[in-house]
Order: structure tokens, then C-alpha cells, then sequence
């Protein structure tokens, strides 16, 4: 079938689907907003202040800033991937909502693109507290700390890409687990979230340069620091690569499973 | 809706099977229609392809004017559906489910507010409106079900196998509001393998098997055609022997089924008039129904 390969359609028609994920989560809202303050305030206080009285400064930078502006890029990474995989699976297959949507008027591609969207979406609310938080510490009080929002949504649209594919190819909930370990937790030490990558071996340095996280770091670090970014259409093109061309396998994979 | 020499095969190579095999029916508007068949006959995968879910290999599907799958989502904007297997969204109340399910239509929440009342009524569930799915019965839920398929208020709606796995007291509640939606002049395409489900509500059936037609009409019609007028179950320990001695010579044909001897036949008084002298034996006398022309048709093997 040659349809199989034919680009995505985009519509307006993602909205529905959308709108009903949305309608879950401000269901369960309150417990989802708790969760999203609670585990970065632990995280940063607890990394922040006890690695950091030993570290003191990473690049004259404090640690807990250091960190804080860097671990914001992989919560919002992990809140795309888990969106995509595990609850994007359950819809697909446990719950099978997608196959009464297309009973509806709604095509495939509407189902991955909505699942996409609403993956960085819920991300960006993740990506959102933790700046919240982040504030609280007296970190990223800075002008230039708005365009962090944008990015972060880029960042979540991109982990739901990559996300969308395993959710695709998966037999059940136990292949994600690959993924988290032997994908996204790497990619986490190799992106300078909690050291620079400087520290890697130049081999691994290199290797860095590819991974979207890094990619993200670059960007999201000096904009909460006060900075800005030193080759922001570069990093802004590994995203949108990433974004692009994961959203398209993601599309295709999952015709194919239909 | 009209369906003319569809084909569709799965797998690859020499493993490639026929699941359709040169298919053609119309169905006459406010009718309904059944598609009846063995598990694996094809029924489920013709309403995939009439839904637009599949594209079969060739043949010319149309609903309402539009060509399948080319302008399947137009279709599907005057089609409801009630899927097989319940696919009602847990996280929602009753009414959620009917607010959501008419949103993917693009049917504004102000229309909805008027016509979920008039749903929830006709599904019986009123007093169930804000319910979460996990409190519902099996018969409630699909209720619901039925009800969230007329949210768009479709001209023709597909169902498979609507009463699968509920008890007498639901799937009767069920044919009732089909025979409801009849009346309203909607069209119905139902896939069962329920022989009194097809009998009561169809107007006309098609008995599909291996992909192929292999009957059309109308219930009576088909009976009366295919199969003779009556029927005897005999039972028992000397069934069988009773079965050699005189069945063979006084019915038209004889079948086995375990321990039980079919006997059909168009004049049963010879065949009965024998039973009165024998020991052992136990019989029912009955007029040849859906079910008999069904295994006649389609063999008495088990299908898995």
C-alpha cells in the first residue's frame, strides 16, 4: 500500500481529540498539579542543596541553578515520552478510544497529530510548575525566561514524536521500559543536564551533539541563567528535525499497526 | 449503501488468504440488513471496509452517494457504529461520553444539551446519566453504546454483533429499540451470529462464508427455499438405532450432531407415526428456522 508513506494530513480536526484528553487530565487535575510541584522541589532541594554544598559552582554558575536549568528539559522530556507511550497506549490499545474515533468523522493522522500535541501540551504544564518552583528558589528571575515556555512546548513535541514511534511499534506496556533505560536515560547523562558535557570523553562529546536533549539544554539553560543561547537556529533545527521526522515515522508506523 | 465484487486478501505470498472473496450487496433504504456467518467468515472485516477502515484490494464500496474509502470521513458523518467489543471512554460519566463522542462530529455542545436528554432516554438511562462506565451493567453499557452511535443522527448505522454476551432480559431491550430505529426509517446493517437476533429484525439477510455469499433473501424466503418445512430432534440411547431402522427411509435428510439425530423432512407424519412404538428415545417436532438452513449452508464443524 503506497498510502502507507503518504505525508501526514493535517486538519483542524485534532482539536476533539485534544480537547478530550484535556478534559481528562482537569479531571484529575489536582493530584496531576501536586505531583508536577512536589517531585522538582524535592529533586532541586534535595540535589541542590546536597550535591551543591559540595559543588558549590559548575562554570561560575551555583549548582542548584545549574541544575534546575537543566533538569527542567528532562522532566519535560519524560512527561512527553510517558504521555506518549503509556497513556497513548492505553488509549490506543487497553481502552481502544482510538478505534471509536475512527467510527467518528477522524482519520489516523488527526489521532497521532491531537496525541502529539496534547503530549507537549501536558509536558509544558509540567515544564510550567517546575518554573514555578524554580521561581519560588529565587531561580530564573529573568525577562528573558518567557521564551523558555516556547521552547519547552518544542521539546515536548519532540518526545512526543520520538514517543509516538515506540507507542506504534510496542506489543505491550513492557517495551517502554527499554526505551526509558537504554534510550532517554542515557541521553539524560549524555546532555549536560547535571555536568557539562565537557566532562565526557570526546568520542561521547561528539555523540552529544546529535541528541535532542542536548539540543534543548543549549537553549533552555541560558535563557533561565539570564543568557542567551550561542547557536540557537542550530539547536532549534535539531529539534525540529527530530520533531519532524519522528512525527512522520510515527504517522507511518502506526498506519501500518491499523 | 452498496457494495459490488469486493475482494480482500491478508498476508503475503503463498500465505495469502481470501478474506472477501467477490462480495456484492445494496441495502434498500429503512431496512435492515444481515450479514450472518461463521467467526472468521468476514463479516467484521466487510463493515471495516464499508467504514473505510481498510482498503480492500478491489470492488466499489458507496454509502449515500460517497465512494469508500476515497470519502469514507464524509461517509462516516451520517453513519453511527456499535463496534463488537465496547470501546466507551471509562474516564467520562454516561453523559460525557455523549458530549465527546458528538464533539469528534463537530456537532456544537448547545445542540448536544438538547438531544442528550432525548438519548439518554431512549438507551433507558436517565437515572444513570452521571454514572462512570465501570457502574454500568453489560446491557447498559451497550445501550449507551447504541446511543452514542445516534449522536450525529446517522441515516444508517452499522452494528456487529450488538447483543454478544448479554443476557435474554438485555438483548430483548435491545431488539426493541432496533426496532425503534427501524420505524424512525433508519437502515440498518447488522452482523450477528444470533439466528433468532437475525430472524426477528431482518428484513433481509445475506449468509456469508469464507468471504463469499452464499445466500440471499429474506428470512421465510431463504427457509423456504434451502431447507425442508420441518424438523424432529430425536434423543436418546436408541436414537441412533431408531435413526438407521427408520429415519433414513422417511426423511429427506438426517444429520448427527453428538447424541442427537436431526431429521428434516416436508411431511413428518410417517417419521412421527414410528416414534410412537420405540423405547428411548425422546423427540421434538418443530417447524425448519434461520439456524437450520445456517448449519445446512455452512456445515456443522466448529470454527475457530
Amino acid at each position: 500500500m503506497t498510502t502507507i508513506y503518504a505525508p501526514p494530513v493535517f486538519s483542524l480536526r485534532f482539536y476533539p481529540i485534544w480537547r478530550r484528553n484535556f478534559l481528562v487530565w482537569k479531571k484529575l487535575m489536582a493530584a496531576s498539579i501536586i505531583g508536577n510541584i512536589a517531585e522538582p522541589l524535592i529533586t532541586l532541594i534535595a540535589f541542590g542543596y546536597g550535591l551543591g554544598s559540595i559543588l558549590k559552582e559548575i562554570d561560575g554558575i551555583p549548582y542548584i541553578h545549574y541544575l534546575a536549568s537543566g533538569s527542567i528539559c528532562m522532566s519535560v522530556m519524560i512527561a512527553a515520552s510517558f504521555e506518549a507511550l503509556y497513556s497513548a497506549y492505553s488509549r490506543m490499545s487497553v481502552q481502544r478510544t482510538w478505534d471509536a474515533l475512527m467510527n467518528a468523522p477522524l482519520a489516523l493522522d488527526d489521532i497521532v497529530l491531537a496525541e502529539l500535541l496534547w503530549a507537549a501540551t501536558k509536558s509544558l504544564f509540567s515544564g510550567a510548575a517546575i518554573l514555578c518552583v524554580m521561581f519560588a528558589l529565587g531561580i530564573g528571575l529573568h525577562p528573558q525566561v518567557v521564551l523558555v515556555l516556547p521552547v519547552l512546548f518544542l521539546v515536548g513535541m519532540t518526545f512526543g514524536a520520538l514517543g509516538l514511534i515506540m507507542n506504534a511499534l510496542a506489543k505491550g506496556y513492557d517495551f517502554f521500559t527499554y526505551y526509558f533505560t537504554l534510550v532517554l536515560t542515557p541521553m539524560t547523562f549524555l546532555s549536560g543536564v547535571y555536568y557539562p558535557v565537557a566532562q565526557l570523553p570526546s568520542w561521547l562529546q561528539t555523540v552529544s551533539q546529535f541528541l535532542p536533549l542536548r539540543a534543548a539544554v543549549n537553549l533552555v539553560r541560558p535563557l533561565v541563567l539570564g543568557g542567551w543561547p550561542q547557536m540557537p537556529l542550530l539547536d532549534l533545527a535539531v529539534l525540529a528535525f527530530y520533531c519532524c521526522g519522528g512525527f512522520y515515522a510515527a504517522v507511518i508506523f502506526t498506519r501500518r499497526r491499523f | 449503501m452498496s457494495v459490488s465484487k469486493l475482494h480482500k486478501a491478508f498476508g503475503a505470498g503463498e500465505q495469502r488468504v481470501a478474506i472477501i472473496d467477490d462480495l456484492s450487496f445494496a441495502l434498500r433504504p429503512g431496512e435492515c440488513y444481515g450479514l450472518l456467518g461463521p467467526n472468521g467468515a468476514g463479516k467484521t472485516t466487510t463493515l471495516r471496509l464499508c467504514l473505510g477502515l481498510a482498503t480492500p484490494d478491489s470492488g466499489e464500496i458507496r454509502i449515500g452517494g460517497k465512494a469508500i474509502p476515497e470519502q469514507a470521513r464524509a461517509a462516516r458523518m451520517r453513519v453511527g457504529v456499535v463496534p463488537q467489543a465496547d470501546n466507551l471512554d471509562p474516564d467520562f460519566t454516561v453523559q460525557e461520553n455523549l458530549l465527546v463522542f458528538a464533539r469528534y462530529f463537530g456537532i456544537p455542545d448547545a445542540t448536544m444539551a438538547q438531544r442528550i436528554p432525548e438519548l439518554l432516554e431512549f438507551a433507558n438511562l436517565t437515572a444513570k446519566k452521571d454514572a462512570r462506565i465501570a457502574e454500568l451493567s453489560g446491557g447498559m453499557k451497550r445501550r449507551l453504546t447504541l446511543a452514542r452511535a445516534l449522536v450525529n443522527d446517522p441515516d444508517l448505522i452499522f452494528m456487529d454483533e450488538p447483543t454478544t454476551g448479554l443476557d435474554p432480559q438485555a438483548r430483548h431491550m435491545i431488539w426493541e429499540r432496533l426496532k425503534n430505529l427501524l420505524a424512525r426509517g433508519k437502515t440498518i446493517l447488522l452482523t450477528t451470529h444470533f439466528m433468532d437476533e437475525a430472524e426477528r429484525l431482518c428484513d433481509r439477510l445475506a449468509v456469508i462464508d469464507h468471504g463469499k455469499m452464499i445466500a440471499e433473501g429474506s428470512p421465510q424466503d431463504l427457509i423456504a427455499q434451502h431447507i425442508e418445512a420441518e424438523v424432529l430432534e430425536i434423543y436418546g440411547e436408541n436414537a441412533k438405532s431408531w435413526a438407521e431402522q427408520h429415519g433414513r427411509s422417511h426423511a429427506s435428510r438426517v444429520e448427527y450432531s453428538g447424541e442427537t439425530v436431526f431429521c428434516y423432512t416436508n411431511d413428518a407424519q410417517a417419521l412421527l407415526a414410528t416414534l410412537q412404538h420405540v423405547q428411548g428415545v425422546r423427540y421434538m417436532h418443530r417447524p425448519a428456522n434461520l439456524e437450520d438452513l445456517f448449519l445446512k449452508l455452512t456445515g456443522r464443524e466448529m470454527r475457530d
